[in-house]
């Protein structure tokens, strides 16, 4: 890969897949991702998706109608001249069809109303992404992973329709252009369409060598441009995968043991099967189902069980044998050193604070489900997920079945943020239908799909830092401990002495100069049936809250004012410097006085290869309430592909995190989650929204992620605003409003006719 | 059997009355466009019309709408302010997974029709019990008053790029 | 000193009388008018099924959701404790499998049970004591032929003097009185089988009549409400204004049959276990008579009154789906709560859709100055399975705070009750240990 990731230039077949394993590199990679990387040249970590690399026979005809232009696993050109794009990364509102279409348009030759896009099929092989060893969309990396390849890909097709037309003319390749769809030939006049080219395209060998554009000339990578998903989804039309409907299919409500872990003891069903619509009710290891001809008749039979289960080892647990077990953990436990760097200096100040962070749900607008229908000699699955070849390959184990007869059609997911990268909710619904003769959908109410999330992790943290007589750190130390998603998920990406590079991400290597330096991570495992997983952000979300709040802190313990004690220790850190300046001069921080109780705080960090910088403003009422006022987020994520899609990402992003930090817990009781809807677990509303303005250092430096950016930087800014308004410091998460009371009369007195001051900035 | 006027089209269903309208739309009637989110009218993803009014049809009994007409987001863009939420949705460029917007479109749709030009405060009065996990509140804003404007009033200009979707 | 102690022991002599005067047993049988859901004829086992839905023995002696009919356990956190009640399956160790007859008919209506320990009154023997013996007997007959459950009762958790049970005799002497059901001559059949269903079965009084610093129901201000469990009991007398004096019939009728009547409000809580329990499964003639008899309660204005306003300002200025005519600005906190979490179902004026429960108008809930209920609601949500229909209100307590459901409430009350709302953020730090 070049230095400079936008400059132009040929690449070849050999250096387009190379990884590149410089630690600053793997730093900048973060998240899921830098796991992968770590394992270095001999691990999982090879290149799978190729810009030369074609489907096999037989998925090419069962996916692609046989087209007779398909140079790749991504093009495919019919005779007609219609282009589809299948896109390697999963959709679930990123907006990466439209990214990763861009990058193929934009070098293949074609607008983005030329195109049409397809779900890919299930398959590692051909769109794997060497960042994360397999055919995962997650740890935003989409973008970073296939932005060389795809344009590539859109390279490699545009080279051989234009050697076609070449040949046809008899001129020199060179001398041809590509618009919208035609290869012309200027000098003469003289034009083909790819549809015309489509035939004899197909039959050429692959070129080594393709040239790709100089940034200067695109077309389309840079611009704002709508989503090419944007279309049926105002309409209704998109088919998410809780949308399938098949012919014969019944549907199937489900209930698993709400004690994590538990597992079933018996049912009677007798009044359920009493009620017209119900067709059965099927059973699992640790869950029931009832079927029916429609969600509703299912769930009245699903309500009309009584059920008995074996609550099992869990039965008691509650959250606070969980925190008070990790807590234990961060004192004793054995930890593994993440980074070391110097030795902590004998002399000078030194400031320590101890972080919590909660368990959270994802609560993905889409509950979980999945439609299957397995037979004799095949398993077929209509699922959104973001690792749909890990479904096949879990699905055919259940099923008994070979990988190849098991076909996972893939959908636009209602949303993912790290829960559809889990095959919990495919693997049951396999489980239920290879019961059944007939296509099975299966749904979770939301309150299943809550009380039985992955969870993201419970942290506990402890962090220092020894300052020098002018308040600087000249020593940094993290001791982190929570559970491991990674071990779970990918054991074989554990690093050194068993490191889980997440738990650590942002924390081993914060922007800031700090000389001496030890990171720590002391892994404590969840209980059986507590299963932590990704969440948007992971990692980097809490680690980032625990650092930028902290930095706070000895600014304040410096006596300096928290954006000027950040921007001396960014000396040697020329870009994260510029994204800190941006965001203070865009919200002009310090220009004018605020009113009492509203105040700003600022949240810097380098997760997932970008530079971040978020300021929020916030107002606290005299009884603790929170208002959101203004946000103004500053970002270098390198090349943009989509700047719209840059914007949106960053603003939903950060309400994602503000949404979690200021109402979000899972709480654990008698073994079962707590939560079960949006009425106790809340999402922020629209009422509740600020303007969040997003600026951009521009650069032709390599893309950076963006789906976690915003999220992970949201709740240090928020806190440091609330400390900044009310000189209480949050060490502990969501936050708890009855900490910021200003006093005990505030609670005595009636708040009703006070109307909070409004909050939204005109834009 | 139930007689119910969908969109224009009438439909005979053998429902019990009590069936929330949600599952008749998707599970009988096939019309998928709106959707399930929490079940209990707390995220506004299910939001139809019933005479024009928004209502949440996953608590809605079907057998108390008699002759009302239910309109849903797949007729919703023959209506005029329907057509010009949908074309402001574009143009902001507001979903982003696109699940809740079903019910953030009829939602707003509704808005408009009753108040052509609405201020923040009706915006939120009407939206406010919409959820989006993906939180694209800040483009749904902008996309209400460009619908009631014409003028552009997102942070920038989307390039338009007509369809192209997966399907 | 002799003339000192002549004194003494008469005094104790009349005391000891008087104790026993005052806790004589009325040794009638009883006699109960016509039920027409329990009529003499039938089955005693349908007629025991009917009498005792009518008599709610389920909200106290069934834990909600544990599937454990009748075996006890539900805790009542009063005042000066918690009890919990027994468990009256026919479970012979833990139950009442044991019981005779007449240790049945003497607990439910005397307060003494097999053991000759007294009861609480939280056990409204005080009302059953009307019941006819045959009634009383059906309702064992009935809990006998369900299945026994093995749960010990757990004891009370109540210091010092009350959990002295022998006291309570004297609690008796002073607020009890054995007495069965005697028709009144002067009044309607209707009438007399309304009262008996209203005090005797379904003990309205227990919740609806304030309570004296005794602990005794004031007589003299029968049904005319009272406030406990952190509920207000409404005032149910005939008062036009505080009362239900201005309801139909048929108002009256459809309420307590499916919890709800238009432009009255709905019932949660407390009354919405009774509906869901019991008033549901009334006859239609048997829901007339308790109208009947309802009717005739003298008129009180009780403590605390509320009063209706029909016609608030804000709710006519409202429309389905926009708020109007409020006195705080359209930032308010309350209002901004509202309309995301409620008024996709209540509407801003009030009108109430997807189902007529969702209806807010007329309440006294949003009538209520001290936001009791409106507060209770908001904490705890709303779940009554009607006619085998649910019936669901969300409870938000876990995800706002005591500030938030504080300006939620005004805002209800001022919005659509048009007053001046008084709940502060401690008062539902207050509501919430109810």
């Amino acid at each position: 890969m070049k230095p400079n990731a936008g400059s132009p230039g040929s690449v070849d077949n050999k250096t387009s897949d190379r990884v590149d394993l410089s630690r600053r590199r793997a730093i900048q990679s973060g998240g899921l991702a830098i796991a992968f990387l770590w394992l270095g040249g001999g691990g999982v970590a090879q290149a799978m998706i190729n810009a030369r690399r074609q489907p096999g026979d037989a998925a090419a005809a069962l996916a692609d109608g046989n087209p007779p232009f398909a140079p790749n696993a991504f093009i495919r050109i019919d005779t007609d001249g219609a282009v589809r794009l299948v896109m390697s990364s999963a959709e679930m509102g990123q907006a990466i069809y439209t990214g990763s279409s861009m990058l193929l348009a934009e070098e293949l030759g074609v607008g983005l109303d030329q195109i049409t896009v397809e779900h890919s099929p299930a398959s590692d092989e051909l769109y794997g992404t060497p960042m994360l060893g397999g055919q995962i969309t997650g740890g935003s990396t989409s973008t970073r992973s296939t932005w060389q390849v795809l344009r590539e890909a859109g390279a490699v097709a545009r080279t051989m329709l234009i050697s076609v037309a070449a040949e046809q003319w008899h001129v020199d390749p060179s001398t041809c252009t590509v618009d919208r769809g035609v290869v012309h030939h200027t000098v003469s006049g003289r034009s083909l369409g790819f549809g015309e080219l489509a035939s004899a395209a197909g039959k050429l060998p692959m070129p080594d060598k393709v040239q790709l554009k100089d940034p200067k000339d695109f077309q389309l990578i840079g611009k704002p441009m709508r989503r090419v998903d944007s279309a049926d989804k105002v309409k209704g039309a998109t088919q998410f995968g809780i949308d399938v409907r098949l012919p014969g299919m019944k549907i199937a409500v489900v209930k698993a043991c709400p004690v994590l872990n538990g597992k079933l003891a018996k049912v009677d069903d007798k009044a359920a099967r009493a009620i017209p619509g119900v067709v059965d009710v099927i059973r699992i290891d640790d869950a029931v189902a009832v079927v029916g001809d429609n969600f509703w008749v299912a769930k009245q039979g699903l309500d009309a069980l009584d059920i008995t289960w074996h609550p099992g080892e869990n039965a008691n647990l509650t959250t606070q044998q969980l925190r008070d077990a990790l807590v234990e953990s961060s004192l004793n436990g054995k930890s593994i050193i993440a980074r070391e760097v110097g030795s902590r200096p004998a002399d000078g100040t030194v400031v320590e604070s101890q972080y919590q962070s909660p368990m959270l749900a994802h609560a993905t607008m889409e509950p979980l489900n999945a439609t299957v229908f397995v037979t004799s000699d095949k398993c077929e699955i209509w699922v959104g997920s973001q690792v749909p070849a890990r479904v096949l390959s879990t699905a055919a184990k259940i099923t008994g079945l070979s990988e190849d007869k098991v076909i996972v059609h893939n959908q636009y997911l209602g949303g993912g943020f790290g829960r559809r990268l889990e095959t919990d909710s495919p693997e049951q619904a396999v489980a239920f239908a290879k019961q059944m003769s007939y296509p099975l959908k299966v749904i979770w109410t939301r309150e299943e799909d809550i009380r039985h999330d992955r969870v993201r992790p419970m942290y506990h943290d402890r962090i220092s830092a020894v300052l020098d007589a002018n308040g600087r750190p000249v020593w940094y130390g993290y001791r982190t401990s929570g559970g491991t998603v990674l071990g779970r998920f990918a054991p074989g990406a554990m690093g050194k002495d068993g490191l889980d590079s997440d738990a650590i991400e942002c924390a081993i290597e914060p922007p800031y100069d700090i000389p001496n330096v030890k990171v720590e991570w002391i892994r404590h495992d969840m209980p059986p049936g507590l299963v932590v997983g990704w969440w948007r952000g992971v990692g980097s979300t809490h680690n980032l809250f625990v650092i930028e709040s902290f930095m706070d802190e000895l600014a304040h313990h410096a006596g300096k004012d928290p954006l000027e004690y950040r921007r001396a220790l960014l000396q040697k850190n020329p870009r994260t410097l510029a994204v800190l300046n941006l965001a203070a001069e865009k919200i002009g921080w310090g220009s004018s006085p605020l009113p009492s109780r509203v105040a700003r705080g600022i949240a810097l960090g380098e997760p997932f290869g970008s530079r971040v910088c978020a300021i929020v403003e916030v107002e606290v009422t005299a009884q603790g309430e929170v208002r959101l006022r203004r946000a103004v987020v500053s970002l270098d994520c390198g090349i943009g592909v989509n700047p719209s899609s840059i914007e949106a990402q960053i603003q939903g992003g950060l309400l994602f995190g503000l949404s979690a930090a200021l109402y979000n817990e899972i709480t654990i009781k008698d073994g079962a989650i707590e939560q079960g809807n949006f009425y106790d677990y809340r999402v922020l509303r629209i009422n509740e929204t600020p303007l969040i303005e997003v600026h951009r250092v521009e650069n032709n430096e390599a893309p950076g992620g963006l789906g976690e950016v915003g999220t992970a930087i949201a709740a240090p800014a928020l806190a440091n605003a609330i400390f900044a308004a009310t000189g209480v410091r949050l060490y502990k998460l969501p936050v708890d409003r009855s900490l910021l009371v200003q006093d005990a009369a505030a609670l005595k007195s009636v708040v009703s006719a006070a109307a909070a001051s409004d909050g939204r900035m005109a834009p | 059997m139930l007689s119910l006027s969908v969109n224009g089209e009438s439909h005979s269903v053998d429902v019990p009355p009590d069936m929330p309208l949600l599952w008749v739309l998707r599970d009988v009637i096939g019309l998928t466009g709106t959707k399930f989110g929490c079940g209990i009218a707390q995220c506004g993803a299910c939001t139809v019309h019933l005479d024009g009014q928004p209502v949440r049809s996953c608590v809605l009994a079907v057998g108390s709408i008699g002759s009302k007409a239910v309109t849903t987001i797949e007729a919703i863009g023959d209506t005029p302010s329907g057509q010009k939420i949908q074309q402001a949705w574009l143009d902001a460029d507001v979903v982003q997974c696109g699940y809740c917007q079903s019910g953030q479109i009829m939602s707003a749709t509704a808005l408009l029709k009753r108040s052509p030009n609405p201020t923040d405060a009706e915006i939120d009065a009407a939206m406010s019990g919409n959820i989006c996990r993906c939180a694209t509140y800040v483009r749904i804003r902008a996309a209400i008053k460009q619908a009631a404007t014409g003028k552009p009033e997102g942070m920038q200009t989307i390039v338009t790029a007509p369809e192209g979707a997966a399907s | 000193m002799k003339r000192f102690l002549g004194i003494v022991v008469a005094l104790l002599i009349v005391g000891v009388a008087a104790y026993f005067w005052l806790n004589r047993t009325d040794a009638s049988e009883g006699t109960a008018p016509v039920i027409v859901g329990a009529p003499a004829a039938a089955d005693v086992l349908a007629r025991g099924e009917y009498l005792t839905k009518a008599a709610d023995c389920t909200a106290c002696h069934t834990v909600p959701g544990s599937g454990k009919h009748f075996a006890g356990g539900v805790a009542f956190r009063l005042p000066f404790g918690t009890i919990y009640s027994s468990n009256i399956t026919a479970d012979a160790d833990t139950g009442i499998g044991s019981w005779s007859d007449d240790d049945f008919v003497r607990a439910v209506r005397e307060g003494i049970r097999k053991d000759g320990k007294r009861l609480y009154p939280a056990f409204p023997y005080t009302s059953y004591t009307q019941l006819s013996r045959p009634d009383v007997l059906a309702i064992k007959a009935y809990l006998s032929s369900l299945p026994k459950i093995s749960q010990s009762t757990r004891p009370n958790d109540l210091g010092f003097p009350f959990n002295q049970r022998w006291a309570m005799g004297f609690w008796n002497a002073a607020f009890f009185k054995s007495q069965r059901f005697v028709a009144d001559p002067s009044k309607s059949p209707q009438w007399n089988s309304g009262q008996y269903l209203a005090t005797a079965l379904g003990h309205c009084a227990e919740c609806h009549t304030p309570r004296d610093v005794g602990f005794g129901l004031e007589r003299r201000n029968e049904l005319a409400g009272e406030t406990l469990q952190g509920w207000r009991a409404y005032n149910i007398t005939s008062d036009t204004a505080h009362g239900i004096g201005a309801w139909s019939d048929s108002d009256i009728a459809s309420y307590l049959a499916t919890g709800h009547a238009d432009g009255r409000g709905s019932a949660s809580g407390p009354m919405g276990e009774v509906v869901e329990n019991s008033l549901q499964y009334l006859k239609p003639e048997d829901t007339a008579a308790l109208v009947v008899y309802l009717r005739s309660v003298p008129a009180r204005e009780g403590s605390d009154p509320i009063s209706i306003d029909a016609h608030a300002a804000p709710v006519l200025a409202s429309t389905d789906t926009a708020p109007g005519g409020d006195r705080t600005d359209a930032n308010s906190a309350g209002l901004k709560l509202f309309e995301g979490a409620c008024a996709s179902c209540h509407q801003w004026n009030g009108k109430g859709q997807q189902t007529p429960y969702a209806s807010l108008l007329g309440s006294r809930g949003v009538n209520d100055v001290s936001g009791t209920n409106v507060t209770q609601v908001i904490l705890q949500g709303s779940k009554m399975r009607i006619d085998e229909h649910d019936v669901f209100m969300p409870a938000f307590a876990k995800a706002y705070s005591d500030t938030e459901v504080s300006t939620l409430a005004n805002y209800v009350i001022a919005h659509f009750g048009n007053k001046v709302e008084t709940v502060t953020p401690d008062v539902v730090a207050k509501r919430r240990q109810l």
